[in-house]
């Protein structure tokens, strides 16, 4: 019986949510409450998903967070990472599993296929964003692009529209950031069948968004004052490897042409 | 009149490998310190252009160490100040590979072949607030897309990475869930927040003006409050207005119509660590420009 009326009371409430737009946030508030209290009475059988998600919420509470007091208090406060981290979004690659990145530590950005497009001030505002903030607001002194094997965007941006498949709406624009790596790759390894070239591509896409990257100009002052490192990373969940390298630039000394004692007339 | 070069050797470098074929779980005991010799190599290379020459300077293999009955190949010590960076990400690589790698060899190759999210997160980049982390994702778990704000732009507004990300992750890897995460103390909303119409541009004005409805939803709900807690409900508005956000998607109002695709919302407060998940309920959400969303199934996890 009880059941039956509070559930009847729930439809209620959320019907009133709904047409009376007019409610403050203050009623709104309070009704959402009374709804969340009304479900607590016959609380529903918790999905899966959510089971997913408490379980992980509470183990991270209890062994990490409840473990490290003054971290986290400081880290409420501001954070100070050295890392910036640019990794795929795919799900096998997180660089705080493989790397062991805890709270604090590093400022990451995750897309399909940890692309850093160059310098675009009409467009690409998301990576831009992350970067100035990063580099003016938070002042990271290493930027560490990671590529990892069997990338699927490496994989489409190596396979379309050769394939004369259908260009989807967002994914190829977005991959063909990588463009001159592909380019590259079918140059230098020709011979190499798709699995290979893919794996090229993926180290050589990780090269030109460290390239890209010293298109912002706040990039390249930092690295010039010496302040900010950049790197490049391959993770291999294949055979279990990890590779890493670093971005080195070098401007050389002027050779001066010299303009005397020498038979100009050729 | 310098002439820039610039060189990526990519290949030059070491990779780290283990090999599994060596690896004895019973009779290892690796330890905590390795210790190595180092031995330090230059590469010069000289390029065929006017006047330059340049100097590339990698990290190379250093040594091979017995250890018991295993192998361990280490990246030598770069010379130039930078040393400790390589050894630290060093460290934690191999502190994953024999914690976790090698403690779980078939869930690794069958992930190696495929991978299977069942979630699809969005999440901020701040430092503080990977879902890795605070929700114990594990490899396989979750497909991320992390940008600043954890914003998701409208459908309208044109390609960039979060919806590339988006039609990945349900078009492709078929995800059952979207989970949006947003946290306390947002730099991003902040900045939404105090953004002024002065004329001025860059690129997080840019990037945030995708959650220029919460803002608005806030000045209007929340005017009373200060600053900081205005922020705290635009974190919290924001979030709702990037599920219905998701919702211009076709593709993904589609899968949600269809009750194969569920969104859902979270708010980590990392002040008093406390988690709010919510998810949308679509038959109850309008979706003009000011409707209201209905959500279901809200709890709050301290």
């Amino acid at each position: 019986m009880a059941n039956q009326s509070s559930e009847l009371a729930i439809e209620q409430l959320k019907k009133l949510l709904r047409e009376k737009e007019e409610l403050n946030g203050v009623a709104t508030a309070k009704i959402e409450q009374l709804i969340v209290e009304l479900q607590g009475c016959h609380p529903n059988p918790i999905e899966p998903a959510d089971q997913r998600i408490i379980d992980g919420f509470t183990y991270f509470k209890l062994n990490n967070f409840n473990k490290n007091p003054e971290l986290y208090d400081r880290l409420a406060k501001g954070q100070s990472p050295k890392f910036m981290v640019f990794a795929c979004s795919d799900s096998r690659v997180s660089p705080s599993v493989i790397l062991n990145f805890q709270p604090g530590e590093a400022f990451m950005v995750r897309n399909i296929a940890n692309m850093v497009p160059p310098f675009n001030q009409l467009r690409y505002s998301g990576v831009g964003a992350t970067l100035e903030y990063a580099i003016t607001a938070l002042k990271v002194e290493n930027i560490l692009v990671i590529g990892h094997s069997r990338c699927g965007g490496i994989s489409r941006l190596m396979n379309h529209p050769e394939d004369g498949s259908a260009p989807y709406d967002f994914i190829d624009d977005w991959v063909k950031i990588g463009l001159s790596s592909k380019v590259k790759v079918l140059k230098e390894h020709e011979r190499c069948d798709f699995k290979e070239q893919c794996k090229f591509c993926e180290m050589e896409s990780v090269n030109n968004s460290l390239v890209n990257l010293k298109t912002y100009p706040y990039v390249d002052r930092e690295i010039r004052n010496k302040n900010l490192a950049l790197l490049g990373g391959y993770y291999d969940f294949v055979s279990g490897e990890f590779k890493l390298w670093k971005y080195k630039n070098h401007v050389t000394e002027p050779v001066t042409i010299p303009l005397k004692g020498l038979d100009m007339t050729i | 009149m310098a002439i820039p070069s610039s060189i990526s050797d990519p290949f030059a470098s070491k990779s780290l490998p283990l090999s599994s074929s060596s690896y004895n779980p019973s009779r290892i005991s690796v330890p905590a310190q390795i210790t190595a010799k180092i031995e330090q190599t230059h590469l010069t290379a000289l390029r065929r252009s006017q006047c330059s020459s340049l100097k590339a300077s990698m990290g190379s293999p250093g040594f091979t160490q017995q250890l018991n009955n295993s192998k361990l190949d280490t990246l030598a010590e770069v010379k130039d100040g930078r040393d400790d960076i390589f050894n630290d990400l060093k460290d934690r690589f191999l502190s994953f590979k024999k914690n976790v790698y090698m403690e779980n060899p078939e869930q690794f190759e069958s992930l190696a072949k495929v991978q299977t999210p069942k979630f699809m997160v969005i999440a901020c980049v701040d430092s503080r607030v990977c879902p890795s982390n605070i929700l114990g994702f594990q490899p396989g778990d979750a497909f991320t897309i992390r940008n600043v704000a954890n914003l998701v732009p409208t459908f309208e507004s044109g390609p960039s990475e979060t919806n590339a990300a988006l039609e990945f992750a349900v078009n492709t890897l078929l995800v059952e869930n979207i989970l949006v995460v947003g946290h306390s103390c947002c730099g991003g909303i902040r900045a939404l927040m105090g953004m002024q119409d002065d004329g001025s541009t860059s690129f997080i004005k840019s990037w945030v003006i995708h959650g220029k409805n919460a803002k608005v939803k806030t000045k209007v709900f929340a005017s009373n409050l200060d600053f900081d807690h205005q922020c705290t409900h635009c974190e919290k508005e924001s979030i709702n207005h990037s599920l219905v956000n998701l919702l211009s998607y076709p593709w993904i109002k589609e899968k949600v119509e269809n009750e194969e695709l569920s969104i859902h919302g979270g708010y980590y407060d990392f002040v008093n660590c406390s988690f709010e998940k919510w998810t949308l309920d679509y038959r109850g959400t309008k979706l003009e420009e000011n409707g209201r969303i209905v959500t279901k199934n809200k709890v709050f996890w301290s």
